[in-house]
């Protein structure tokens, strides 16, 4: 430094100063101009991979919303179906009888065989409602659209590969001959897949739907939100508003920061060896998944709700004890009610994190198959991520689809969840 | 009368305690003028009534409801014939297993003998016997405190007082939680993992370099003893969550730089917001993007390149519990580095600094400490991370260096050891809690330095 004769103050070596200053100018801005073309490239690829995530998602998951369905003129036989045995007569002979008569020229047993895949093997429980709900059809023949089998269907929504070799294929070429002449027939249409969103769990993935899931996701986070959401307030005013500062008072504080960075994962140990093994509850219950979950949950409405308290002013409690109020009724009649919309942002926040859970809810057994819907706290059910986890291991590529249209509702519902929670905050934000 | 009904008649019983206690310190006031005199106002007579008619109803519910499983399979399993009764613990289990699915109309496992049939006739008629008793127990314990505390309102009875001292105990009450679900996790995975190290010793489980717990489920099987060396899995957590952190910590610490320092307000409105967005998808979502979409094109760009790439590379998982990871690590050093004051900034550019040399030279430094915590924080949640790893990440153990290969991690190891398995005294299921104890301890670790860090930086400049 001395070198440049700041000491001086000559003209000369003030010069001096300058050009070394300038000198390095160029070298600088342009070292700024990276530093900020760092930062903005990174946000960039973040928000770049979130438009990935989301594209492949959605490009992957729409077409799930749409079914193949064939046209089948049933021909409800009466030598089938006896009167006396409506509920278990043979109705998945019936849809292959309709099957045959469309194509007579079918006859070896192999390609009967695959003749009936075409068709979905729910078609046949499909038109044995259809006769229980009207028995007067029997002897009549009525065109019914059916499921198409899940391969036809992925056939038609083009992601089928045609290129490789047919001994390689699951749709040979017989059966593309077949969907060609239905095709031109007008037999064949793609609906909305209703379907979807009334079943649940099959093997079959065009029979699969996900009401099974939501409402096992409905009847867990219902359980969480009773449990959660007053334990939350409760511990939030006493540790806000009572509490004294002490040693007790830091510890439980400390649990709670630390609970809400424990793995999610680490709470399912805890779910499978304290509510199942020990309290001997039900496995795979919503019930157990909904405890699991408000300790989960807690630590973030807590959390919330003490930051929500926090921010209501002192003048408010000085009024109200001014007027002659207990602290708890000041608690209770002003500090709480005005800190309410806070609190309800970070519950739903807290809710929607727990309806994106599955990690514990896998160690508690709502990771099982469950075809039914359930229909209580203690019912088997699984949850909609679980429901996205196990269909994701499935191998037909009709699941790849209905994966992807799984994930597509759940976030669906997130993103309301959390819109909610912003629309909450900015109705009834208030700078005091 | 099924428990439910017992619990909603309590709940609607305390509901009408409220209103009759009420209407009883009305009635006891007479006029307005007495009103003045009572020590409380009406509502909170008809709290002390509810609060005091509730409270010990719930209480011996929830207590019945507990112990009333153990007691009738105790009381079944007594009379069960001396020849079942003396069989192994696992196979009666298994039988009472049976029996219970019977009552609750399941399929069960084995073939419905007689003996069975009575069994499971008996324990429904004790689970019937036990809920009427139940019932008539709260409910004239109900009907008894309404009684009592309705001849004790009177203008002296400090209702408000009682009232609030008992809130104050719910509350407290509340806020021990979460000592109770530390303590849980605590002796619920400590209690195993002690039984697993009965079986496997801490130092073979510690060092040992072998990991293969499959093979232990069968007694003469060859190898049985199964191999629970746990290096291999803990260097592969280690693996993805290097990677993690190598794609969260540039791009969210730059990002957090850029979003504080340069942007302008708009351009913060709209991006923040968005890049949140990835904090709030389930980890399952992206467990499926890693599976489908990232492992494939990872697997093809590697062999455009000519090299081996496994399809579920530690490469892919790690990638994108990266990206999961990056809102975490911008948000949090966004908050540390708002906290920098202006005037250290102000400083540097007196001085002539550019913005980039001030962020580097100045901002960053203060900032480092709250960005390290952040980051440690970061580090706990990338080991914990379970669905992305489950789903993209092997079940093989493999101690390698090579991110293009299969690795496994802790929580695909917990998962795929406990899910399915009803039994626990195999060192197979014991094993994960023995990882779950580990996993545990390290992220607290983790976490109580990041908070102490984050906390300590945080006090600097207020």
């Amino acid at each position: 430094m001395n070198k440049t004769g700041f000491k001086t103050g000559g003209r000369a070596s003030q010069r001096r100063a300058i050009d070394i200053v300038n000198a390095g100018l160029g070298r600088r801005y342009r070292r700024e101009r990276r530093f900020r073309f760092y930062g903005i490239g990174a946000i960039l690829a973040s928000l770049l991979f979130l438009s990935i995530l989301f594209g492949s998602i959605i490009s992957k998951g729409y077409s799930a919303f749409e079914q193949t369905f064939v046209r089948l003129d049933v021909f409800f036989d009466p030598t089938l179906l006896s009167q006396e045995a409506l509920a278990t007569a043979d109705y998945s002979g019936i849809i292959k009888a309709s099957l045959r008569r469309m194509f007579p020229e079918v006859s070896s047993r192999k390609d009967k065989r695959m003749l009936y895949k075409l068709v979905s093997s729910g078609a046949a429980f499909q038109i044995r409602k259809m006769v229980l709900n009207s028995p007067e059809m029997i002897g009549k023949t009525v065109p019914v659209w059916v499921p198409a089998d899940d391969d036809i269907d992925m056939l038609l929504k083009g992601h089928f590969d045609l290129n490789v070799p047919e001994s390689e294929r699951r749709i040979k070429d017989i059966q593309l001959a077949w969907v060609d002449r239905l095709k031109s027939e007008n037999r064949i249409e793609k609906r909305f897949n209703r379907t979807f969103f009334t079943a649940g769990d099959s093997r079959e993935p065009e029979l699969a739907g996900i009401l099974g899931a939501v409402m096992g996701s409905v009847y867990t986070l219902l359980v969480t939100l009773a449990l959660s959401f007053p334990i939350g307030i409760a511990s939030a005013v006493y540790l806000e508003e009572f509490a004294p500062k002490n040693r007790w008072t830091d510890f439980i504080e400390v649990n709670i920061n630390n609970l809400a960075a424990v793995p999610s994962i680490v709470f399912g140990l805890l779910g499978l060896a304290v509510f199942l093994n020990f309290f001997g509850l039900p496995r795979s219950a919503p019930l157990v998944g909904g405890l699991v979950l408000t300790l989960m949950t807690l630590p973030t409405i807590i959390i919330a709700g003490r930051a929500s308290l926090q921010s209501v002013p002192p003048s408010i409690r000085e009024a109200a004890l001014g007027v002659g109020a207990s602290k708890m009724q000041m608690v209770m009649h002003h500090v709480l009610p005005l800190a309410m919309p806070g609190i309800m942002t970070g519950t739903i926040i807290g809710m929607a994190r727990a309806l994106g859970e599955s990690a514990p809810l896998l160690m508690i057994g709502m990771v099982a198959f469950i075809v039914d819907v359930p229909h209580g706290l203690t019912d088997a059910a699984t949850v909609l991520p679980v429901q996205i986890y196990l269909w994701a291991d499935s191998p037909e590529r009709a699941f790849v689809e209905r994966t992807s249209a799984a994930t597509i509702v759940l976030l669906a519902f997130l993103i309301i969840m959390n819109a909610t929670a912003v629309v909450l905050r900015k109705k009834f934000e208030r700078r005091w | 009368m099924s428990p439910v009904t017992i619990l909603s008649a309590i709940l609607l019983l305390t509901s009408a305690a409220y209103v009759l206690g009420r209407k009883r310190a009305f009635a006891v006031a007479g006029d307005r003028a007495g009103l003045l005199r009572m020590h409380s106002r009406p509502a909170y007579y008809g709290l002390l009534t509810a609060l005091w008619c509730g409270l010990p109803a719930l209480l011996i519910f929830a207590v019945w409801s507990f112990l009333e499983p153990a007691v009738i399979t105790q009381l079944v399993v007594a009379d069960l014939p001396d020849a079942v009764r003396s069989l192994p613990p696992a196979r009666l289990n298994l039988i009472v297993n049976d029996i219970r699915n019977l009552v609750s109309g399941n399929i069960v496992s084995g073939d419905i003998d007689p003996t069975m049939q009575a069994a499971a006739q008996h324990y429904h008629q004790l689970q019937h016997v036990s809920t009427a008793a139940l019932a008539v127990v709260v409910l004239a314990l109900i009907m008894a405190a309404i009684a009592l505390s309705l001849r004790l309102i009177s203008p002296r009875l400090r209702a408000r007082n009682h009232v609030e001292r008992i809130i104050n105990w719910l509350l407290i009450a509340c806020s021990t939680i979460a000592i109770f679900t530390t303590i849980g996790i605590l002796l619920s995975v400590l209690f195993e993992a002690i039984r697993f190290f009965d079986k496997i010793p801490l130092t073979e489980f510690l060092f040992g370099l072998k990991w293969s717990p499959q093979m232990a489920i069968r007694a003469d099987q060859v190898g049985s003893s199964g191999a629970f060396g746990a290096i291999p899995v803990f260097a592969g957590t280690l693996m993805i969550s290097a990677i993690a952190m190598a794609v969260a910590v540039p791009i969210g610490l730059m990002a957090a730089i850029y979003l504080s320092e340069y942007a302008n307000r708009r351009f913060r409105a709209i991006a923040k917001p968005l890049m949140e967005i990835l904090a709030g998808i389930p980890t399952v979502v992206y467990g499926f993007f890693a599976a489908l979409t990232v492992a494939p094109f990872i697997r093809d760009a590697g062999m455009t390149l000519g090299l081996d790439v496994s399809s579920e590379s530690a490469l892919a998982a790690g990638l994108v519990m990266g990206i999961m990871i990056i809102p975490f690590v911008s948000s949090l050093s966004d908050d540390v580095i708002n906290a920098v004051p202006q005037a250290m900034r102000d400083g540097a550019y007196g001085l002539g600094a550019t913005q980039s040399e001030t962020i580097k030279q100045v901002v960053l430094p203060a900032a480092l400490p709250g960005i390290v915590g952040g980051v440690l924080l970061a580090i706990s949640r990338a080991i914990g991370e379970t669905m992305i790893v489950v789903m993209a990440a092997g079940l093989a153990a493999n101690l390698t260096a090579n991110p293009l290969k299969t690795v496994t991690t802790v929580t695909v190891q917990i998962v795929t050891l406990l899910v399915g398995d009803q039994e626990f005294d195999s060192p197979k299921t014991l094993a994960a809690f023995a990882l779950g104890l580990v996993l545990f301890i390290a992220t607290l670790m983790l976490n109580i330095v990041a908070l102490h860090v984050v906390r300590k930086y945080r006090e600097q400049y207020e």
